[in-house]
């Protein structure tokens, strides 16, 4: 859980400085202050669950087991990418291990991840989706015809909100009806009201444990709220200026990592296993970039391949 | 295609529709088939009347009133080994659940470069003469051709609408299915036993050698009639079904325009960048020296569609506003 914790912290931080340096174009959506809830659900998931990111999904890609490299050379444009440099930052995706995609519109996952959380029930695989979404996501019609359908149909889905407490530059108490955006409409679908310590790696993994055992059992969905705070803007276009400084010094006191790595170390845990465990994510960050920036960029041939399944674009004969 | 030496039943479309469904559900266990009142009340239009008698609640299931939720979820099963069959009541909603059609599933193979495959075919209630109002009414088919990543099938008789339905479901692709709710009640010869079309492919409704005339759906009868028509003043019209919009069959349109020299569509979508100016702009660039004259675009006007008999009946193509248009512009 830590390696995965310092991982997570380590690229974000890389993907920021290869941001500034021009190297990552477009836009991107650091995780950076809300590891642990990545972290506590993707050591909770089976490795043949379903996860469906937002477009601030890096973290949840990492913590599937993906490839760095392959991350890290999505970000940068490169043909050795993750979808070899067609999708970008905001859509990262690994079938093979079970990240069904990251969705840049926000809240349309979640009746997609119903749609998997159904198919999985259809062919009794036992599977289940975790779709994780912002608190933003609450107050759109697809959070509410979604968690709808999933309460109605039974399905072995796992909401996660991530109230990291702004939807992009608002705060998400000014424009929500209650305190909890997510917590507090649970019961209008028939659920149990979840709220977690989204900073807390431990109760996040109990929370996920829980959740999952239970849509796995049959018992159908959960909508978990897990608080958090983002350490930095909404994107990398938001200087984050319309946040008081009380207020986030308030939560960077409560920054997910080194208070894991304090809980780890008062359990007794050597300071020098920690601390390898830190130079070994910074190793693995940084061969990821270099491995990835030794990439070329993608073929030009790729503009007009795979819209289809044959692999062509082909609209007619 | 699929015809020959098989014996045939006459069906309506409605009854064809069903049929289409069944035969799929019935060859493979992983065709699911979702949609409002679909189940138990067999579809608003009956047009699905005994599925669910025939195949259970698990793979015949109602939905509440949730368009996003009935595509998305269409859209997560396909992509995690189901063939789910989504209905959209009328056409004209598929702008409650556009998100979900043109952002999430016709860009998803393309954005994960090639991860991702979703053969789902969203079935839905398409075109006007029912007067019910510009809210239920509306020919759709051209916002559905205007977003890579999807194709688009618009059949016009029972045995296409079985044929088609087989072919979308069996597709790798998303397939939007747009029937056309005035066709439900019509019948037609379906062949017995399994029915398969393909995707992308015209059909020649009538032979004929002066112009050609391309329709779909509800317009191909009317250009149908207007060429019997036309033949008593000694005009051979050539009428081709498009059928399908995405893939388009270009080959069998141009192969004609090339023999008569002379193009017309009937269009029932409104005007502005209906099919037909696809078409239209397709044979101007690839045969402009064998036309003899200007391709003519024959469209409801660009309005929504109102709902009283007289002003619905003004605003589509009609057999006379057909065999009128082609009759000024030969002179």
């Amino acid at each position: 859980m830590y390696r995965l914790l310092v991982e997570i912290r380590t690229f974000e931080k890389r993907a920021h400085d290869l941001f500034l340096q021009n190297l990552v174009k477009g836009t991107i959506h650091l995780s950076l202050g809300q590891e642990a809830i990545a972290a506590g659900f993707g050591v909770a998931m089976r490795s043949d669950d379903y996860t469906f990111c937002t477009y601030r999904g890096h973290a949840h890609t990492l913590a599937r087991g993906t490839p760095m490299t392959a991350v890290m050379a999505e970000l940068l444009g490169r043909e050795a990418g993750l979808l070899a440099g067609k999708g970008g930052s905001m859509h990262l995706t690994s079938v093979e291990h079970g990240v069904m995609g990251s969705y840049a519109i926000v809240g349309a996952h979640m009746p997609i991840a119903a749609g998997a959380a159904w198919s999985a029930q259809a062919r009794g695989s036992g599977q289940v989706a975790v779709c994780f979404i912002g608190d933003g996501a609450t107050n759109i019609g697809a959070f509410h015809e979604a968690l709808n359908l999933a309460a109605v149909w039974d399905l072995p889905a796992v909401f996660v909100c991530e109230n990291n407490q702004y939807m992009e530059y608002t705060p998400i108490g000014k424009v929500t009806a209650v305190p909890n955006p997510a917590a507090d409409r649970a019961a209008a679908y028939g659920l149990e009201s979840i709220l977690v310590d989204g900073n807390d790696p431990d109760a996040v993994f109990d929370v996920a444990a829980h959740t999952i055992a239970v849509a796995r059992a049959g018992g159908g969905p959960s909508l978990v709220e897990a608080t958090t705070y983002r350490h930095g803007g909404h994107s990398r276009a938001d200087p984050a200026k319309y946040r008081p400084e009380d207020e986030v010094q308030a939560w960077l006191s409560r920054d997910p990592v080194p208070m894991y790595r304090n809980r780890l170390e008062a359990m007794g845990v050597k300071e020098a296993v920690l601390a390898a465990i830190d130079e070994e994510a910074e190793r693995k960050v940084e061969t990821a970039t270099e491995q990835a920036k030794q990439s070329p960029p993608p073929p030009i041939g790729l503009v007009e391949a795979d819209v289809w399944a044959d692999g062509t674009s082909t609209w007619r004969n | 295609m699929g015809r020959r030496d098989l014996d045939v039943a006459e069906l309506t479309y409605r009854e064809a529709v069903a049929s289409g469904i069944a035969q799929e559900m019935e060859l493979d266990p992983t065709v699911y088939f979702i949609g409002e009142d679909v189940a138990a009340a067999g579809g608003v239009f009956k047009a699905t009347v005994g599925l669910l008698e025939r195949f259970g609640p698990e793979r015949v299931r109602d939905t509440p009133i949730s368009e996003q939720a009935i595509v998305g979820a269409a859209m997560g099963a396909a992509m995690t080994g189901l063939r789910p069959i989504a209905e959209i009541m009328f056409s004209d909603f598929l702008a409650t659940c556009w998100d979900m059609v043109a952002n999430q599933i016709a860009k998803a193979r393309y954005m994960t470069n090639g991860q991702v495959t979703l053969p789902l075919v969203i079935r839905t209630a398409n075109g006007g003469g029912s007067r019910f109002g510009a809210q239920h009414s509306q020919s759709v088919e051209n916002w559905a051709m205007a977003v890579p990543g999807l194709k688009v099938v618009a059949p016009s008789t029972p045995a296409d609408v079985k044929g088609l339905i087989a072919a979308a479901v069996r597709d790798p692709d998303p397939v939007i299915v747009f029937e056309h709710k005035a066709l439900y009640p019509t019948k037609g010869e379906v062949p017995e036993g399994e029915h398969v079309e393909t995707l992308g492919t015209a059909r020649v409704v009538r032979e004929g050698n002066d112009l050609t005339i391309v329709a779909l759906a509800a317009m191909v009868p009317r250009a149908a009639a207007a060429a019997e028509e036309l033949a008593g003043d000694g005009v051979s019209a050539e009428v081709i079904d498009a059928r399908s919009l995405v893939p388009l069959d270009t080959r069998t349109i141009l192969g004609s325009v090339r023999k008569t020299s002379r193009l017309f569509t009937v269009e029932e979508n409104p005007r502005l960048c209906g099919w037909g100016a696809e078409v239209a702009s397709i044979a101007a660039e690839e045969c402009f020296y064998d036309l003899d004259g200007p391709i003519v675009r024959i469209t409801t006007p660009h309005v929504p569609l109102p709902a009283a008999d007289q002003l619905e009946d003004a605003a589509m193509p009609t057999i006379d506003r057909i065999v009128d248009t082609i009759r000024q512009n030969l002179g």
